[in-house]
């Protein structure tokens, strides 16, 4: 049965947006107030399922990141490092509840701004983001219980790079642990995904939080680059490419700013022939075509014991074919729209190389909207471990597979990568777990299941993945000077 | 007639075995006049990657050993410094330490590596947690060893302040390539000598004489290394964390005077460790109405 089998097809189910209220035009958010960039220039963002505009973002510049370290700077000296823990927490807390009353609002921004089909941002993006900020309020009072013997002090000013994968969530995992800890914020959001974090400045502005705590500049790389230079900023934390995450790390050579980096991931997942199947297959659609496969932990290397292999890549194609693409805000849609042109032309490129180093390309067969940046779900069968495909980190829809025999064999391919941020074990057996999660290098493994995600649990990577953790009592490491 | 004593030759230490240096060079190591104490091994470029090759094979003999064992092994350097300690103030006091500093080092060394060994089958207890994850599942965290850690040994004392970092190093289960005092090396060689006589497994530690200057490139440039260690050497900072840069090295700098007693401490160790999270369901079906 196929998709273009008219009585099975679903009635769309779009999901409202009458309700979300949007400006036409966003300026800075700094010290607590909105200002117009020095720059005078705004960009544009879209939507990236009919490429039609949604707003006009303005461009900070050096002089706006300075005025939003300074008021950071002030408010720590004045007001946040001087504020009773608990008062601090309760300011969180406060976030918190908020960003839940608004979090159907939130939901529909996200997923029009970022192409994520809305019941993605509706059940995991915008719940985990106000958990996030309910968890690490609680923090801020009992800091001292997390560092036995060491004496605690905030760093100071942060600096927080995020990227356009996971918007608000991302803003979550960076400033609700900076607050918990004491210091203050100044953020920047990915130029295509800027909405969510400006809600979240509205939403700072109604909890009352006091001026400058946390500031939200909008802007390029350019903007990044001068916080990541800014002499005034005590601590770097940045999530995106493992290439930019590089040249931030030599920008901050010899200095005493403290980084954490969350960078790019080839992660391995493996299935070995005990696993159970039908749940592994999920687990490798959820691996990788969760959220377009724009996951830095996405498990884009499928491993196969080989004497299921036929098997296991049959039923694969079988479910492919019943994953929905299409407009990111229908409830129906399974893969929504890939982030940005510039995205959509990099994995193209990647599906053009991997074709003509001759690895064996099957893609769901499913219709894709005309309009808007769309790729169908991809899987490489016959790829060699030297293949591009295998070796770098696409950030899209493209899976590649590969076969293994013994479990030192696959734990080698596994390991043979530069990076280290996840990876999935598929098996029956409990001691084969337990041999593997502690031998694959990784920061994150998950064993029969894929893609789990939560506040109390510490997530980051090895290698060239990155380092430093975020979430749980290890995240908080991240914020504080211990001494 | 006078005996004539037998001189000893300082060679490196890589691999588990006392090599000379590959390139044939040596430099003179003088006293406090200046009055020239031993010929000591000019590492080079070579050396340096040979002792990664080494640490990283022996990574996993020494990562695998059980924690307690570990322990076990630690203390049991403590054991034979002991049994050496003359030896070691003899070579201090030679290097231009008063006879009281020189005891006193060698003691607080010892001791050092008493309280490290300790700590080997401990510091996970404390740092790991099972993380309450609002899904049915069981999640928890624990440490592993980063893995092959470059260790340039703190250039103010010869043997104190090499214990106060290589011990938390591999007392983590990481194995190490240490670039030894340049100009008081004589205690990192014979230390060296102690390891190989205390089932460290060869490789695991590896110890390196000659010019900072020109070691720290290939030790801090190489791909192979996963994390950096330093005291001082503040104007080198800039340079070894650009050196860091390209396989984005753990890069740990401290400033400490090594002689005080809160220079140990857990997180010595856990600087050279990583986080990892494991995730697994917790079936949900039968017996849900039981609260027995």
């Amino acid at each position: 049965m196929t998709s273009k089998n008219k009585n099975w097809e679903y009635s769309p189910s779009l999901e409202s947006t009458g309700h979300i209220k949007l400006k036409k035009k966003y300026d800075l958010f700094i010290n607590g107030k909105w200002t117009k960039s020095s720059s005078k220039k705004y960009f544009k963002t879209i939507n990236p399922n009919d490429e039609k505009l949604i707003a006009e973002i303005s461009h900070a510049n050096q002089n706006d990141v300075d005025l939003a370290v300074k008021s950071a700077r002030k408010a720590y000296d004045t007001v946040w490092s001087k504020m009773p823990a608990n008062e601090r927490g309760k300011y969180i807390y406060r976030i918190a509840r908020i960003m839940q009353e608004r979090a159907k609002e939130l939901a529909v921004i996200e997923s029009l701004d970022s192409g994520k089909p809305i019941r993605e941002a509706r059940d995991i993006d915008i719940p985990l983001a106000c958990n996030h900020f309910f968890y690490y309020a609680g923090w801020a009072d009992k800091l001292d219980y997390a560092f036995p013997n060491r004496k605690i002090s905030p760093l100071g000013v942060a600096g927080q790079i995020i990227p356009w994968n996971f918007p608000l969530l991302m803003a979550a995992w960076k400033i609700a642990p900076a607050l918990a800890a004491g210091n203050t914020v100044v953020l920047k959001p990915a130029e295509t995904t800027s909405l969510t974090a400006l809600k979240l400045a509205e939403i700072i502005e109604e909890s009352g939080l006091p001026a400058g705590v946390v500031n939200i500049i909008t802007g390029h790389g350019d903007t990044g680059a001068s916080i990541v230079n800014h002499p005034d900023i005590n601590k770097i934390a940045f999530t995106g490419s493992t290439g930019v995450g590089k040249i931030i790390q030599k920008a901050i050579a010899g200095t005493d700013k403290k980084a954490t980096l969350e960078l790019g991931g080839k992660s391995a997942n493996i299935i070995f022939d005990d696993a159970p199947l039908d749940q592994a297959i999920e687990g490798i659609v959820n691996g990788i075509f969760f959220n377009q496969g724009h996951v830095c932990c996405a498990g884009s290397r499928l491993f196969v014991q080989e004497n299921i292999a036929d098997k296991v890549i049959r039923k694969l194609k079988h479910r492919m074919k019943s994953l929905v693409v299409g407009n990111p805000l229908d409830k129906n849609t399974d893969v929504g729209a890939i982030n940005s042109k510039d995205q959509l032309q990099i994995i193209n490129k990647y599906i053009k190389l991997g074709k003509k180093e001759g690895a064996e390309l099957y893609q769901s067969t499913c219709s894709i909207p005309k309009k808007g940046f769309f790729c169908p779900p991809t899987i490489f069968t016959n790829v060699a471990q030297s293949s591009i495909l295998v070796q770098e980190e696409i950030f899209g829809p493209v899976l590649t597979i590969q076969t293994f025999r013994t479990v030192d064999e696959v734990i080698q391919k596994a390991n043979n990568t530069p990076y280290g941020l996840a990876a999935g074990v598929w098996t029956d057996k409990g001691a084969r777990i337990f041999n593997l999660t502690t031998k694959l290098k990784a920061g994150v493994v998950w064993a029969n299941t894929y893609n789990k995600f939560d506040p109390a649990s510490p997530f980051g990577g090895y290698k060239e993945s990155g380092f430093g953790r975020e979430g749980g009592m290890h995240g908080l490491s991240a914020y504080l000077k211990l001494s | 007639m006078k005996r004539v004593e037998i001189l000893k030759t300082y060679k490196i230490y890589s691999g588990g075995k006392f090599p000379r240096t590959e390139s044939g060079r040596y430099y003179m190591a003088l006293d406090k006049k200046g009055n020239p104490i031993a010929n000591m091994c000019l590492g080079s470029r070579k050396d340096v990657r040979n002792a990664v090759v080494s640490a990283r094979k022996a990574l996993g003999a020494w990562s695998g050993k059980t924690a307690f064992n570990r322990s076990q092994i630690l203390y049991r350097i403590a054991e034979v410094i002991e049994g050496r300690k003359s030896q070691f103030v003899e070579e201090l006091i030679l290097q231009g330490s008063q006879k009281n500093s020189a005891i006193k080092e060698v003691e607080d060394s010892i001791d050092r590596i008493v309280y490290y060994a300790g700590w080997c089958d401990k510091f996970c207890q404390i740092g790991s947690s099972v993380n309450p994850v609002s899904s049915s599942h069981f999640n928890f965290s624990t440490y592993e060893p980063v893995g092959v850690v470059g260790l340039i040994a703190p250039q103010d004392s010869s043997l104190l302040g090499l214990v106060s970092l290589l011990m938390p190093i591999i007392a983590g289960g990481n194995t190490c390539v240490v670039l030894a005092n340049e100009s008081l090396p004589l205690c990192s060689i014979t230390f060296s000598e102690v390891l190989h006589a205390s089932d460290v497994p060869g490789g695991a530690v590896n110890i390196i004489t000659g010019h900072i200057s020109e070691l720290i490139k290939p030790l801090s440039t190489h791909m192979d290394v996963n994390a950096l260690a330093f005291s001082g050497l503040n104007e080198l900072k800039k340079e070894i964390d650009l050196f860091s840069v390209e396989n984005l090295k753990r890069v740990r700098s401290y400033d400490l005077n090594w002689k005080n007693t809160d220079t140990q401490g857990l997180h010595y160790i856990t600087d050279f460790q990583e986080v990892k999270t494991t995730w697994h369901p917790i079936e949900n079906i039968g017996g849900a109405t039981s609260t027995y």
